[in-house]
């Protein structure tokens, strides 16, 4: 089946905050005092309850000013190193749809999904003591709405759709903006974690750390061997939740279909 | 807007300038990247910061606040000396043509007719040569030496783009590079635009400056066109209304207030009725009474009739010089020339310069009505002194302040229908959300409830204003609570007799046989329903002008002066973007800015001018026939043309001012994506994205002083100072104006006292000096120092 994806087309982010005030809105975040680190970003970073930041980085190069604006959430990795990393069974959920999303019933607050994120996206909550983040609006895809900060994006810098047209629309554009010019443009889909789900386009691709993305993620080695030469205790704990599930269906009944998004 | 936001996609260049609109207009501000990746355009932002438009840009060029005409003087002398104009255009649709009568003249800052002592100009050498006919002598040729061509190339011999950089403080190549992508739109085949907002409203010649940018653009052929224009995105959703539905000195649709040396309807008329310049010119303010009348059988209905004049007489008239302009009304209010203020949807504590003074002024008031959503510092202008005290201390004590407040809970937008009018001219008709919470009310039954209580009150007790007050027309099915549909079919217009709608202002007449409410909205609401409230979205012409979704005035027409783009004998300059054409008895598209069935070589191409063309020359303004560079009130430098005299003469100061040896640095106000006004302050959302106010230092100056982003600092001018955490920061660079280094101090706007996020109002610093023509203050560019506190 198609999966889905998110396209971030930072040559035409305008720092807006649009998308903050959606993704908040959506997702019933409480208010908090935004804090002043100098920047005009609204926190120095990813909280519990905001998931997705517009990062600002204002710095010089060859007597050139820039000031790149840049959205930052969770990149829904092909190849997810939280869930890789994850213990507790079903916490973490892998839709079909490529969405990866986490089911807060489930979470034990281990914290191991921090570890095994090359993006360092996840966050504990202190007082919940659970893991949140991005969850690509799971709850709007599901009945075939676009994200809220997908729907919100004034300038079009944001484009949702399947991950097959997403990517050749990012190559089309990263050929329109070279081009006019913009010889440095390109997509940025590491390979290092399979791909991700939400894609960008950046005028500079050989410097991500400009827009505040890692340069070459992966999953941590120590996560992948949890899953590796260790996986018989890895094995042990999905024989227990598969135990549990079964228990769990026997008493409950059949669980619903996820209502994936095309 | 000339033209409008979808229309900004048709540009090849655009022009932002005095604006922001990434920040201040992101939904806007998606055309301008619709024409960037659809035409190629180029985007020039020319802005003493290198804000969040600049960083898309493909050519930002800082300069120094204040500083925009010498940067416009500057494109008109390039435009004008490198050939870079559109030549015919010019020739045709401005007054580059016409005599300029002998006496007029431009010497060491002053244009002729200078009265030093009356501190204004007497016009009359700012005037055409006209023949016998009353009508201005022309050369097509543009070569008289007295022509408008001429004059305006001899003004502009100055701008070299070696001054524009002194004056700017920007570079000369920088300046090149912008002029030369500005000026490509003077082909036939190409168009610019030009985005502006309150960084160019908000100077002591913020009229001048944007007369500056029509000029340039009547140069490109631009004005008219599709993807052109002179545009002023404005700042709130409903600004554009207000505007329409008149100001202090305004009538609804553009009327000149009444004044005392007009005592009758006939001299009113007489007086506010140009004559044509041009035997071709249709002139179409020759409709003054028509308009007016109308006006007056809404305000008076059956009471106005031709034998008492239509009630003219009972409209309060201003005395023949007096300015009830901001400035002029809280000048008044603070010696204690007034009684009471009513205040809706306005917050003057946080808003008008001089924040001190404005509470002061307020203080000495006998009431203060406040009609709010939430208690603005104007409502709570007498808690000042315990709110912030360290901004106020010798504000008087609230047990002293003896000014009754009247704080009424008023309902939001989203809890009122009716129709908001965009900076595009579209009235978009919208519904009532939820109902006004508690017992908040809607403003259309406040207003009402006043009214009729004053009414009540004036028919028991007596006093002044009997007459107008019992002869107010006041017929709505409920009239504690008109409805606003009941409203805007009588602002769109009907006749007297068969209650018809009016199809437009085409119908009107002076005989009172026509009521209408603002003649520019005439056609919002006919016998067909509420146009304001479509929303089709079909594009015949293929521009983007979207003729059915809204309505926009006049006419529907989606670009003004649409027939300029278009020669004298009515062939496109660029025949893939005509918004209207000529089909030998008609015009199609867009409703032509024309007569419907005139041929196209019958009239001038500007219809409501008396010249029939456009003015690049006009004795319109209080400063001068021709937009000249004048320093800011408070300036660190000279006026580098004519230092004698470097402030506009005809400017307007009611405070105290700073020199640049206490107060050093350029302080400019501004506000952020994340918030809107003083608002949304009380709004969790936006409160969490910008919580707490700061200063944007610029980097070299936070080095020399030793300033860190976080520290704390303060910013003080003449009046009064602020104080918060340092934003420092490259993107405002120091800049080389006349050989000497200027630093410019970044200061947003947006906090208060009162809201879930708290902190100083900017306006401590700002002073009271105005432009003459609107009375805006001059929030950019006055003088300030800056410290380190911690």
């Amino acid at each position: 089946m198609h999966t889905v994806a998110k396209l971030i087309d930072t040559t035409l982010c305008i720092g807006c905050k649009a998308c903050e005030v959606a993704c908040q809105t959506w997702n019933d975040q409480e208010f908090t005092l935004g804090t002043f680190d100098g920047s005009y970003q609204t926190l120095p970073d990813l909280a519990p309850n905001f998931w997705n930041l517009i990062k600002f980085n204002e710095f010089e190069r060859g007597g050139k000013l820039s000031w790149l604006m840049s959205k930052y959430q969770c990149m829904h990795c092909v190849d997810p190193g939280c869930l890789r990393a994850c213990p507790a069974p079903g916490a973490i959920v892998h839709l079909k749809n490529g969405i990866v999303d986490f089911n807060h019933d489930n979470c034990i607050g281990c914290g191991y999904c921090i570890t095994g994120c090359p993006f360092d996206v996840p966050r504990l909550s202190p007082t919940t003591k659970k893991v949140y983040k991005c969850s690509l609006c799971s709850d709007r895809t599901a009945v075939g709405l676009e994200p809220a900060c997908i729907k919100t994006c004034p300038t079009n810098c944001l484009t949702f759709g399947t991950r097959e047209d997403l990517l050749e629309k990012a190559q089309s554009r990263t050929a329109e903006l070279q081009a006019d010019g913009v010889a440095a443009a390109g997509v940025y889909n590491p390979a290092g974690v399979g791909g991700t789900h939400v894609l960008y386009v950046l005028a500079n691709a050989a410097r991500p750390e400009d827009y505040g993305l890692p340069r070459d993620p992966s999953v941590p080695l120590a996560v992948r061997l949890w899953k590796g030469p260790v996986k018989w205790l890895g094995s042990l704990v999905v024989a227990g939740g598969i135990l549990g599930a079964f228990f769990h269906y026997v008493r409950y009944g059949p669980k619903k279909e996820h209502a994936d998004a095309e | 807007m000339t033209n409008g936001w979808t229309d900004v996609a048709n540009a090849d260049v655009v022009l932002v300038m005095g604006g922001n609109p990434a920040e201040n207009h992101p939904v806007g501000f998606r055309f301008v990247m619709e024409a960037r990746r659809k035409r190629k355009a180029k985007l020039v932002v020319v802005d003493p910061r290198f804000n969040r438009t600049a960083t898309v840009a493909d050519c930002f060029v800082p300069i120094r606040a204040g500083s925009d005409i010498a940067f416009l003087g500057g494109l008109i002398h390039y435009a004008l000396s490198n050939d870079k104009f559109q030549a015919e255009y010019v020739r045709q649709h401005t007054n580059a043509a016409f005599l300029v009568k002998e006496g007029y003249g431009f010497e060491d800052g002053h244009f002729s007719g200078w009265d030093a002592e009356a501190k204004r100009y007497d016009k009359s050498t700012w005037a055409y040569e006209v023949d016998g006919q009353g009508y201005a002598k022309v050369d097509p040729s543009l070569e008289h030496p007295r022509s408008v061509f001429q004059l305006m190339r001899k003004h502009y011999a100055r701008y070299t783009p070696e001054v524009v950089a002194a004056i700017c403080g920007c570079t000369k190549e920088d300046f090149l590079k912008a002029a030369e992508m500005v000026t490509v739109a003077a082909a036939n085949d190409k168009s610019g635009t030009v985005l502006y907002a309150l960084g160019w409203t908000q100077h002591s010649h913020s009229v001048q400056l944007i007369h500056a940018a029509a000029v340039v653009q009547l140069l490109m052929g631009n004005i008219g066109m599709p993807g052109g224009g002179v545009n002023a995105q404005r700042g709130h959703a409903n600004i554009q209304g207000s505007t329409d539905m008149g100001a202090w000195n305004m009538l609804p649709g553009y009327l000149k207030l009444p004044r005392a040396n007009w005592a009758t309807l006939d001299e009113y008329v007489k007086a506010n009725t140009p004559k044509p310049l041009r035997p071709d010119s249709l002139n179409y303010w020759s409709n003054t009474s028509k308009f007016m009348v109308s006006l007056l059988k809404a305000y008076y209905g059956e009471k106005a009739t031709a034998a008492n004049g239509y009630g003219y007489n009972w409209l309060p008239k201003a005395g023949e010089n007096d300015n009830h302009s901001w400035g002029f009304l809280f000048d008044r209010m603070h010696r204690g020339g007034m009684e009471g203020l009513i205040s809706f949807g306005m917050n003057p504590v946080a808003n008008g310069p001089n924040t001190e003074k404005m509470i002061g002024a307020l203080s000495k008031l006998k009431w203060l009505i406040v009609a709010e959503n939430f208690e603005t510092e104007t409502a709570a202008f007498w808690r000042a002194r315990e709110l912030a005290d360290e901004y106020y201390p010798d504000s008087g004590e609230a047990s002293k302040i003896q000014t009754e407040v009247f704080l009424l809970p008023a309902a939001c937008f989203a809890e009122k229908d009716g129709a908001f009018v965009n900076s595009s001219r579209w009235l978009q008709w919208k519904e009532a959300a939820v109902d006004p919470p508690g017992e908040a009310l809607r403003d259309q039954e406040i207003i009402a409830r006043l009214f009729l209580k004053i009414r009540e009150l004036n028919e028991k007790e007596g006093g002044a204003g009997a007459e107008p007050l019992r002869n107010m027309s006041w017929n709505y099915a409920n009239p504690l609570s008109p409805s606003l549909v009941e409203v805007a079919r009588e602002v769109n217009g009907r006749e007297t007799g068969t209650l018809r709608q009016l199809n437009g202002f085409g119908e009107l007449k002076d005989d009172g046989s026509t009521v209408c409410g603002n003649w520019l909205y005439s056609g919002s609401y006919t016998e067909a329903g509420n146009m304001m409230a479509r929303r089709g979205q079909d594009d015949p012409t293929g521009l983007g002008l979207y003729p059915n979704y809204s309505w926009s005035w006049p006419a529907n027409r989606r670009v003004l002066y649409n027939r300029a783009s278009l020669d004298h004998e009515g062939k496109p300059w660029d025949a893939t973007r005509a918004p209207i054409r000529w089909n030998g008895t008609r015009w199609s598209g867009d409703a032509a800015d024309y007569k419907a069935d005139a041929a196209p070589q019958a009239h001038g191409a500007f219809l409501m001018l008396p010249e029939g063309v456009a003015k690049l020359f006009t004795p319109d303004f209080a400063e001068g026939p021709f937009p000249e560079h004048y320093e800011p009130a408070e300036s660190p430098v000279e006026n580098a043309l004519h230092p004698k005299v470097s402030f506009n003469p005809a400017a307007f100061v009611m405070d105290k001012l700073g020199a640049a040896a206490e107060f050093p640095y350029v302080g400019l106000t501004y506000r952020l994506t994340e918030h809107f006004h003083y608002w949304t302050k009380h709004i969790a959302s936006s409160s969490e994205l910008q919580s707490r106010f700061f200063v944007e230092v610029p980097h070299d100056l936070a080095v020399e002083k030793k300033i860190a982003s976080g520290d704390m600092v303060r910013v003080s001018s003449a009046r009064g100072k602020v104080e918060g955490p340092a934003l420092v920061t490259k993107r405002i660079p120091g800049l080389k104006v006349s050989g000497k280094t200027v630093y410019q101090i970044g200061l947003p706007i947006h906090w208060g006292w009162l809201g879930k996020v708290t902190g100083p109002l900017i306006n401590n610093l700002t002073a009271s000096v105005f432009d003459p023509n609107s009375g805006t203050p001059e929030y950019k560019g006055f003088l300030v120092n800056l410290e380190k506190i911690s």
